[in-house]
C-alpha cells in the first residue's frame, strides 16, 4: 500500500499548532473532517477511540513518529492524514522522545489487513533516516505531498 | 582459555493468530519480550528478516493473522527467548481472537 492509496491530500498539515496529544489528535481528526472524509457529527466519537487506545499504550513507536489510529463503522475504506510539528508534541512515546510526525489512520472495522498495510509502508519509509528528516523540515502541505510522492515512487527506500 | 564456545542459538516457528495481525500494539508487546532477553532476536517472515528489538522494523513485517513467523536468536539466553516470544505469538498476545483456540473461551 502506498500513501497515496490512504493519504487524504486536502487534510495534510505542515504546521501543526497543538502541542498536547490530545489537542493534537483534535486538530488533526478536524482536517478529515474538513477535508470532507469523515462526519462532522462522528468527530467526538472518533478523537474518544483514539485517546482510548493511546491509553492502552501511546502510538508514538520512537525516531519522532506517532501513529495514533482507530477503527470507525461507517468507513468503507482506510483514510488517514499526515501533519509535521516543528516544535514536537509530548506524546509518551515509546522512546520517550518528542514526536514531529504524525500519520493518523481511520480503519474500517473489517479490515485489518490494510491497516497492517498502512503501517508497514509508513515503518519502511521512516527506516530511512533522509525520508524522516526531510519530512521534519517540510514547510507547507505541498512539500510533503510531494515527499510522500517520491517515497512512493521508490526514491528512498533502497 | 577455555576453547568453550559458548554462543547458543535457538529457532521456532509460530503462527500469528490474533484477528488483527502484528499491528502497532503485539509489535510493541514482541519488542518488549524480546529485549528483555540478551539474545539477539529475529523475527522472519516468507525469508525477510528483521530486528526483534525494533518496533519500526517489525511492523514492516505486516504479519496477517495466519502468517507463520521463524523466531530466531543467538546469545546466552537463545532458548527461553524463543520460548517467551513463540507463546507470546500463539497466545495471540492476548487480544480478542486470540487465546481461544481451545475451544473453551
Amino acid at each position: 500500500m502506498k500513501f497515496c492509496d490512504f493519504v487524504c491530500k486536502e487534510a495534510i498539515q505542515a504546521d501543526l499548532t497543538s502541542v498536547s496529544k490530545e489537542t493534537v489528535i483534535r486538530e488533526m481528526v478536524g482536517l478529515l473532517v474538513s477535508a470532507g472524509q469523515i462526519a462532522d457529527g462522528d468527530r467526538d466519537s472518533i478523537i474518544g477511540a483514539i485517546m482510548k487506545r493511546e491509553e492502552l499504550g501511546s502510538t508514538g513507536i520512537g525516531r519522532g513518529v506517532a501513529v495514533p489510529h482507530t477503527k470507525h463503522k461507517r468507513l468503507d475504506r482506510l483514510v488517514g492524514t499526515v501533519g509535521v510539528s516543528s516544535e514536537g508534541i509530548d506524546f509518551d512515546s515509546l522512546d520517550g522522545e518528542k514526536v514531529q510526525l504524525l500519520f493518523l489512520l481511520i480503519s474500517p472495522e473489517d479490515r485489518p489487513g490494510d491497516h497492517l498495510r498502512a503501517l508497514e509502508n509508513i515503518s519502511r519509509q521512516l527506516r530511512d533516516d533522509t525520508f524522516c528528516r526531510f519530512l521534519k523540515q517540510a514547510k507547507s502541505a505541498e512539500d510533503i505531498q510531494q515527499l510522500l510522492a517520491e517515497a512512493d515512487n521508490n526514491q528512498f527506500v533502497s | 582459555m577455555t576453547a568453550e564456545k559458548s554462543e547458543r542459538s535457538a529457532t521456532g516457528e509460530v503462527t500469528v493468530i490474533n484477528e488483527q495481525g502484528l499491528h502497532a500494539r503485539p509489535a510493541h508487546a514482541l519488542m518488549m519480550c524480546a529485549s528483555g532477553f540478551q539474545s539477539n532476536v529475529e523475527i522472519v517472515k516468507d525469508g525477510e528478516c528483521v530486528d526483534g528489538k525494533s518496533i519500526l522494523s517489525l511492523l514492516t513485517l505486516a504479519a496477517a493473522r495466519g502468517t507463520r513467523l521463524v523466531i530466531r536468536a543467538r546469545g546466552d539466553d537463545a532458548e527461553e527467548a524463543v520460548a517467551a516470544l513463540t507463546d507470546l505469538i500463539a497466545r495471540g498476545f492476548g487480544e480478542d481472537g486470540g487465546g481461544a483456540s481451545d475451544g473453551t473461551k
